[in-house]
């Protein structure tokens, strides 16, 4: 189990959180032991994840939630939610080139690629939660 | 304040990007350099990512319209300094920055947008 005492809880609300939910992001995953660059997919990874919150959510709010994983060498699992409009599509907003805003369209699919693991559980009129995970090696 | 600083280096224009750019700033910088060319006439921008630590498809994204509208006033814009993590990040994400001349350091670039800095400035 997570130790909860290490469980980062991040409102997301607007640019400067964006900012503050990759710093605290990389911090935990320095101080876990990943290296430059996986801290860099990370660090990307989450600000495109609150991007899209403070983009598409009402009211351009959520939550971020960073937690250390203790299974196997460990890991960090970072999720990203909204009660916002939620992505009717889940598949199609996976795809290379898919936007539905001012964008270029490589948020989801570009995220997916920096991480090991990410799920994403939206539906219409929803919200969105996504989560994504990156492992030792 | 200014987050970021744009000084003047013969014909080229040198803007340091800070570590976490707020977006806000990101587009106050691409007004600044696009003013500041055009005021003074300076062909080349050497843009340096040295601090930068996480480039987002946000950043990256300016980074590319910023680097248009350079060409479209004349000047040419060479990216400098971009760590390796996160070059393998940004192609990872799918942003490659095609189009956009990149140098190693900031010498390089200055080499590269033809300015030495020592021998052989060129004067307008």
């Amino acid at each position: 189990m997570s130790d909860a005492q290490l469980d980062l809880r991040i409102p997301i609300d607007g640019e400067d959180s964006i900012i503050a939910a990759r710093q605290r992001a990389r911090q935990l995953a320095q101080s876990l032991g990943f290296g430059a660059l996986d801290q860099s997919r990370i660090a990307t990874a989450v600000s495109e994840l609150a991007r899209n919150v403070v983009r598409y959510a009402t009211d351009g709010k959520g939550e971020a939630l960073i937690r250390p994983l203790p299974e196997g060498k460990g890991g960090l699992e970072v999720v990203v939610s909204d009660a916002g409009p939620g992505i009717a599509d889940v598949d199609q907003a996976l795809g290379d080139g898919f936007t539905s805003g001012r964008g270029l369209g490589m948020g989801l699919p570009g995220t997916r690629r920096l991480m090991d693991e990410m799920e994403i559980d939206s539906g219409p009129g929803r919200g969105t939660i996504v989560t994504i995970r990156k492992w030792r090696r | 304040m200014a987050r970021v600083p744009i000084i003047r280096v013969g014909d080229i224009l040198l803007a340091t990007i800070q570590e976490d750019l707020h977006d806000s700033d990101a587009l106050a910088m691409q007004e600044a350099l696009t003013t500041q060319l055009e005021r003074t006439g300076a062909r080349g921008v050497l843009l340096d990512f040295t601090t930068v630590q996480t480039v987002d498809s946000f950043l990256g994204r300016m980074l590319n319209d910023v680097v248009a509208a350079i060409r479209l006033l004349g000047a040419t814009t060479v990216v400098v300094g971009i760590q390796p993590a996160v070059a393998v990040t940004l192609v990872e994400l799918g942003l490659e920055l095609k189009g956009i001349q990149t140098a190693l350091d900031a010498e390089r670039g200055m080499r590269l947008l033809g300015m030495g800095i020592d021998t052989n400035r060129r004067h307008r």
